[in-house]
């Protein structure tokens, strides 16, 4: 890595008119065989790269991004993280990614921002109060934080919520997660881009892959953009496009593909603490340190790879936040865009050896892709590397729509996941 | 006073306003920003990051600095923008991100630190300790406006609309458009962001056919009225988006805002152009605008914004401004770039060429010009760099840019199917070019209105901003976004346009790049050696201005955003001191009566099993199936077998999904050998609706099998109890009561007022019950009955809360609430179907996957503790293990039961069937407690009194 | 708002419509002889397309499934039509 980055170094670089400072990380011609490739080049992609080096020392590592790194949902998301579910499986893996961001600003020596400032997820009834006891016990006993919030409790980390007469949803409690919080997104993108660059890692973008090359049945390379270029194994984190991937290797995925919608209102001074979240309104948000409200809520209602948001969700969601705080009715949307989501059928992402051997896969995020994106990295570069499931990644594989055991968020908790 | 307002030009009337506390007048007509001027305020607020001093730039929706919390009439709107906000008595205005005011910002000099602080600067550093040592100050410091948690606007209307051609943008352009395609008998809509029709043509000179260009504008307004146009002005096309829906933003002052979703068969966007920057040292100085905002501030207002005014410039479209000030008494000088200019200075106007700006003097407000050797006093520098095509929903609808070199912007390719560009939207800056483009998008060809008196040529050379300059050089003016910064932003590899947007927040200011988004492009370009079209553009999202989340919200507030389904025997209810809540969105009586809940709870379910309970039950499902397959579907349907039910019988049954997860329980009547009704659960009737029809129309003869949800249509009135049958039969219903004649689980007909009824019974309680529905119309008349004959039976009105206390005795599940999305109907113990059927039905396969032949699947059991206090719903049945606790699974019901004098409770446990009898740890929220696995059912185990 | 156009209401906007699932999906039977793999593909199998893609959906309002080619990019709707009468 060509230079620390440090609170002196930006001063010694500032009394020299910043010329001391290099590329964050190498643009890369690719060259004509690695031993791992990767398909994508958001946070999973370059994530899967960094642990591949570090981890496994394995740095004949190429990641193909067909546009700019970071491009995708890494950089459409609404950065919130969190690991409050309810199944085991869930909470293992997504407790894993929390205590990865826990010290990746450290790790990666790049500020990344993790912001633990807490999610409030509130209940509107006395059943959706067992639910959330539900979760909470479950969260416990999996050994990760959660506390069950009285209406008090929630007023007083969100003292604008609305109590009014007309409110279509009284505040009964709620489930807190005094880690979870949020990042900055793009940040998880570039940050593993520079340590996996400095650890010999080739990052190609304006790369798209056309095809996959195959041998006796097996993957052992791509056809991109720009070029062939061979694998001794390949693997792909493409987000919202595991589908497209997947019909040019000739296999379907128990996925569907939505647009999901993220907004942000302009700037105003700190009035919300924490990640926010209601069960009846299915509207989330948070407030950045720039000051901007970033929200988000349920997935455009028709299939869709066009990476852009349609009224009526919009409608839903900013309507769900003014019945939420009748204040932010002052607020202005700046900002909306979509980015496209892998949706599985429960919920759960798969990791695993895809049908095609040699490849693998790395999808199926659905809505909550960036929170996983260290863990997701750690475990698909230990399914590269060894070719065997690390523990915690072994339940989200291809293999559970045979068997049965799949691992349903949604039925299981009932808190939009 | 440099800035001052034309002293013939001051109406009669003054409007009172302050700004950071200063009392100032304005007058009718003005905007914020344009009273502002007037008054001489030049510092109008602080930069976001460095918090150098600002001053108005623009006159219109691209104005970067101008950013104000506006107080009136009790409210606060943060973060308007002055260009936009029509000025009224009594605003009180404040600057944002400054402290205690613009003037004397007590964080300015963090400006003296801008060098520590470049672009992403924060990526870098407070990494030691940790970023929550340092966030909490930036958040402070951070923000633009205050939120005031007192004001809470109400929703906007929001407006539906079908048309034939919507123009946007009523300048020369969009005017002559709109003005022909009404000639032409097309039904218009004219939308116009300002409060006044005509855009240029207010405060630029021109004659068009004849008239002056505000006579040609009335000229053509009273046309269109005529033709019976509609006429939006204050009005924003901020979005373009599927299937050309076109969302406008109507602001209407008090009157409330209106959201119009237009879907025209075709679109003009006639949205004219951003004038943009010139880039030198120190260009963010208070007193830096731009010229056509200068002109238009002057003719639209009569506010002059100097008296010694330099024009800097790389094009002729300063020259109408430059005359019009020097006629109105400021001296002034226009620095050309260009080395010859092609136009010769006009009247009074002195001409520099080859003349670029060099430094500007003064810190606070421009006190002076360097253009090369020279030093002009100037209270005001003005400058155009050029202009910028307004080409946003262009580029949302989909358009393809292409960079023109002939005018130095990104101009909208070809026009689309249903989208034509015209007027400066698409470069064309001379007036008689916008005129006849717009005539021509709107009819095909033919002559437009002619004009005379305007620029009749445009030439413009490239002065981007140079990269070399050791000077700090703004592009974004808002985000402090300098030329410097672009630089370090391409030096560390943030050379993709979206990356550098990222990297240095170009562009994500509240104006959203409009004044910056070129000289950015260019400025990448220069430090990165490509061309503008090489470096490409970021994506243009919506909205094109920021939009109040009250017009996209609407009137979907409170009982509008999810209204609630209410029983048609609401009032009585009430009347009888219900307690109301909700139930799988039906709203429904808890309990009755005043006290405590639990009390009341208890007193209803004890009473119930003592005497008569009466149980209004009308959200039941009630789904006909009708016709000769009536029976095929149902079996399919259902994982019970359907068509073995004979006539006049009821039977309990399951609806699974295809993935064999139980979906709803329910009861099944066959009114006829073609007819059956489906009681569902209440809460699943569209979801059941929906299933049933999918596999209707998908497998059966749609001509075969009829489906009629008749929910809403019957309402449903129970009575449970020992003394239910006394009243049934007190009411007089017509109907044979013998347990012979109607033994559980059948059903009979009977009338009551003439009206026909059905009379079944099936039990929740698992005591003697009469489900008794009949039309809803008349479903008042016999509860008002029923509760007469109640009465001298002691009966007790039976809430929801009740109910659940009863069946949850009896072991009866709630699907949804005693299953989640794991459970197979195996799970409860109804393994029959799965074992015998042959036949084909909704989920059978998943019955027998790996999964599903676990044997230490979930299964559904009672648990009983020892103790008065009831187990918490929710909490987990645990074992042991290295990392503390596994869970087995949860409590999914939970109560005090009266009739039993001990808490009972429900739950999923794994393997719970194999561990019968055992005890087990609960654990709820760090506290264990001890459960003995029983039976589900803890009450009369027998079923003895269902007869009794 | 996109709009639909149901082959029995008309052109109705998206919020009346309810996607059913990709067209041409034959449900394997009988159970017994179906494979685990041949019913995981057939609950949850998806060609999910970028691109023109067939649907089967549901107006809401008048609970009438029916075919739609659109295309999932663009979403512009080529074709909607009745499944009834024939296959899907």
């Amino acid at each position: 890595m060509a230079g620390n980055y440090s609170a002196f170094r930006l001063l010694r670089e500032g009394l020299r008119g910043h010329s001391g400072w290099q590329p964050a990380w190498r643009d890369s011609e690719p060259k004509d065989s690695y031993q791992v490739v990767i398909i994508g080049g958001g946070g999973h992609g370059l994530a899967t790269a960094y642990y591949l080096a570090r981890n496994h020392g394995i740095r004949r590592v190429a990641v193909l991004e067909k546009g700019w790194i970071g491009g995708g949902n890494t950089g459409r998301n609404t950065t919130a993280i969190r690991s409050n579910y309810f199944y085991p499986e869930s909470v293992a893996l997504y407790d894993f990614a929390l205590r990865l961001y826990e010290g990746l600003s450290r790790e990666l020596n790049y500020n990344v921002m993790f912001s633990q400032r807490g999610i409030v997820v509130v209940a509107h009834s006395e059943a959706e109060m067992e639910m959330a006891a539900r979760v909470v016990n479950a969260m416990q006993i999996n050994n990760t934080d959660a506390e069950l919030l009285t209406r008090e409790q929630v007023l007083e980390k969100v003292p604008l919520l609305n109590q009014g007469k007309d409110a279509r949803f009284e505040i009964y409690g709620g489930i807190w997660q005094g880690r979870a919080g949020t990042a900055r997104h793009d940040a998880v993108a570039w940050g593993y881009a520079r340590a996996a660059s400095a650890l010999g890692v080739d990052i190609v973008q304006n790369c798209e892959v056309t095809g996959f090359l195959v041998e006796n049945g097996r993957c052992v390379g791509v056809e991109t953009s720009r070029g062939t270029i061979r694998a001794e194994v390949t693997g792909m984190a493409v987000a919202g496009h595991s589908g497209v991937l997947a019909s040019m290797a000739g296999f379907r995925l128990p996925i569907r593909s939505f647009a999901l919608q993220a907004m942000v209102s302009e700037p105003v001074k700190p009035c919300l603490d924490t990640v926010l979240l209601y069960m009846g309104t299915g509207t989330y948000l948070s407030q950045s340190d720039k000051g901007e409200l970033v929200i988000g809520g349920g997935l455009d209602r028709v299939l869709s790879y066009g990476q852009r948001g349609n009224p009526p969700m919009q409608e839903q969601v900013i309507s769900g936040l003014l019945e939420m705080v009748p204040a932010f009715g002052q607020l202005k949307l700046l900002r909306q865009w979509a980015g496209i989501v892998d949706v599985v059928p429960d919920s759960s992402p798969i990791i695993g050896p895809s049908p095609l051997p040699g490849l693998f896969m790395n999808g199926g995020w659905g809505t909550g892709g960036f929170k996983a994106i260290p863990a997701g990295g750690w475990l698909f570069a230990h399914l590269l590397a060894t070719g065997e499931h690390h523990e915690i990644s072994r339940p989200f594989d291809l293999e559970r729509f045979r068997t049965g055991r799949l691992i349903d968020e949604a039925a299981g908790s009932a808190i939009p996941h | 006073m440099s800035v001052r307002r034309i002293a013939e030009a001051a109406a009669a009337e003054s409007l009172e306003f302050t700004f950071d506390g200063r009392p100032l007048r304005g007058q009718p007509g003005d905007t914020v920003a344009s009273a502002l001027l007037a008054n001489g305020v030049r510092i109008v607020g602080r930069s976001f990051k460095y918090h150098r001093p600002r001053g108005i730039w623009s006159a219109g929706a691209d104005e970067p600095n101008a950013i104000f919390d506006i107080r009136l009439r009790g409210a606060t709107q943060p973060n308007a923008r002055a260009t936009m906000v029509a000025l009224e008595a009594g605003m009180e205005v404040r600057s944002v991100n400054s402290r205690p005011d613009a003037e004397r910002d007590r964080y300015a000099f963090l400006d003296c630190f801008g060098r520590f602080l470049p672009a992403g600067f924060y990526y870098k550093t407070f990494m030691w300790p940790d970023w929550h040592r340092f966030e909490p100050s930036i958040r402070q410091m951070a923000g633009l406006g205050r939120l005031d948690p007192a004001t809470q606007p109400a929703g906007a209307t929001q407006r539906n609309l079908h048309c034939d051609l919507l123009v946007i943008g009523a300048g020369p352009a969009g005017l002559a458009a709109a003005r022909a395609a009404a000639l032409a008998g097309r039904e218009v809509v004219l939308v116009e962001q300002q409060p006044r029709f005509g855009g240029s043509l207010l405060h630029r000179p021109a004659r068009i056919d004849g008239l002056a260009g505000p006579a040609w504008v009335e000229d053509c307004l009273a046309l269109l009225r005529d033709r019976g146009a509609r006429l939006l002005s204050s009005t924003t096309a901020y979005g373009i988006y599927d299937h050309r829906l076109v969302c406008l933003w109507e602001q209407r002052g008090e009157g409330g805002d209106h959201l119009w979703r237009v879907r025209p068969r075709q679109i003009i966007l006639a949205s004219g152009a951003s004038e943009r920057p010139l880039v030198f040292d120190d260009n963010d100085r208070p007193g830096i605008m731009s010229a056509d905002a200068a002109l238009a501030y002057l003719r639209r207002h009569a506010v002059l914004v100097g008296d010694d005014i330099v024009i800097a410039t790389n094009n002729d479209s300063v020259w109408p401004a430059a005359a019009a000030l020097a006629e109105a008494g400021a001296r002034v000088t226009i620095a050309d770039c260009r080395r010859t200019p092609p136009l010769p200075a006009p009247a009074g106007v002195e001409l520099l060429p080859g003349a670029p700006v060099g430094l500007v003097e003064g810190r606070n407000a421009v006190a002076g010009v360097i253009v090369g050797t020279r030093r002009l006093a100037a209270d005001c520098l003005l400058t155009s760099g050029g202009w910028t095509p307004n080409v946003h929903l262009y580029c949302q609808h989909r358009g393809r840019l292409r960079y023109e070199e002939a005018r130095l912007a990104l101009v909208p390719g070809e026009d689309l199917e249903d989208l034509a560009v015209a007027g400066a939207a698409r470069g064309a800056l001379l007036l008689q070019e916008a005129l006849a483009e717009g005539h021509r998008a709107a009819v095909g060809g033919g002559e437009g209105p002619r004009s005379e008196g305007a620029l009749a040529s445009f030439h413009i050379e490239a002065a981007w901003p140079d990269p070399r300059s050791a000077r700090r050089q703004w592009i974004d003016l808002q985000n402090d976004v300098t030329v410097k910064d672009v630089a370090l932003a391409a030096r560390e590899n943030f050379r993709s346009v979206e990356h550098l947007k990222r990297y240095t927040t170009l562009g994500m200011a509240t104006d959203q790049g409009k004044t910056s988004n070129m000289n950015g492009l260019a400025a990448l370009a220069a430090v990165t050696g490509r061309s503008i079209p090489e470096v490409g553009t970021t994506t243009y999202r919506p909205p094109y201005v920021p939009v109040p989340f009250t017009v996209i919200a609407g009137r979907r507030r409170g009982q509008l955003f999810a209204p609630v389904r209410r029983l048609v025997l609401e009032r009585e209810h009430r009347e009888a001191g219900a307690a109301f809540r909700e139930y799988g969105s039906w709203l429904r009586p808890a309990f009755y009566g005043e006290g405590s809940p639990a009390e009341a709870m208890a007193r209803e379910a004890q009473r119930a099993r003592e005497t008569l309970g009466l149980f209004d039950g009308s959200p039941l499902g009630k789904i006909e199936v009708m016709g000769p397959q009536a029976a095929a579907l149902l079996d399919f349907t259902f994982y019970n077998r359907l068509s073995t039910l004979k006539p006049s019988r009821i039977r309990y049954g399951f609806m699974l999904q295809e993935n064999g997860v139980i979906y709803d329980d329910g009861v099944v009547l066959r009114l006829a050998e073609d007819h059956f009704v489906v009681s569902c659960s209440s809460g699943h009737v569209p979801g059941v609706v929906m299933r049933l029809e999918e596999w209707r129309q998908d497998r059966f003869d749609p001509g075969r099998v009829v489906i009629h949800n008749s929910t809403a249509e019957w309402a449903t009135l129970t009575a449970t109890g020992p003394a239910s049958r006394e009243l049934v039969a007190a009411l007089d219903l017509g109907v044979d009561l013998a347990d012979a004649a109607l033994p559980h689980m059948a059903f009979t007909t009977g009338s009551f007022q003439g009206q026909p009824l059905r009379v079944a019974r099936v039990s929740f309680t698992g005591d003697r019950s009469y489900e008794i529905s009949l039309p809803a119309s008349h479903a008042a008349a016999l509860w008002r009955r029923m509760r007469e004959e109640g009465a001298r039976l002691e009966a007790t009105l039976l809430g929801s809360e009740g109910l659940m206390i009863l069946r949850a005795e009896k072991g009866y599940i709630i699907a949804g609430k005693d299953t989640d999305g794991y459970t197979l109907p195996m799970d409860l113990g109804l393994t029959a179907p799965r074992e015998k059927r042959q036949d084909e039905y909704l989920g059978k396969r998943s019955l027998f996957t790996e999964e599903a032949e676990k044997p230490k699947r979930p299964a559904f059991v009672g648990l009983q503790v020892e103790g008065k206090e009831p187990l918490a719903t929710g909490a987990h049945a645990v074992e042991r293990c290295a990392k503390g606790f596994r869970s087995l699974g949860f409590v999914t019901s939970s109560y005090w039961s009266p009739n039993l004098q001990r808490p009972i409770a429900l739950g999923l446990v794994e393997a719970g069937r194999q561990r019968m009898g055992e005890e087990i740890e609960i654990y709820h929220l760090g506290n264990l407690r001890r459960a003995r696995i029983v039976e589900p059912c803890s009450f009369d185990p027998e079923g003895e009194r269902l007869n009794a | 708002m996109q709009c639909f156009t149901c082959p029995f209401c008309g052109p109705r906007d998206e919020t009346e419509f309810f996607y059913g699932g990709e067209a041409g999906k034959e449900r394997p039977e009988p159970s017994a002889e179906v494979t685990a793999e041949r019913w995981a593909e057939w609950l949850y199998g998806e060609t999910n397309s970028k691109g023109p893609s067939r649907e089967i959906w549901l107006h809401l309002t008048c609970g009438e499934f029916f075919l739609m080619e659109r295309h999932t990019v663009t979403h512009e709707v080529f074709a909607t039509r009745a499944t009834r009468g024939e296959e899907a």
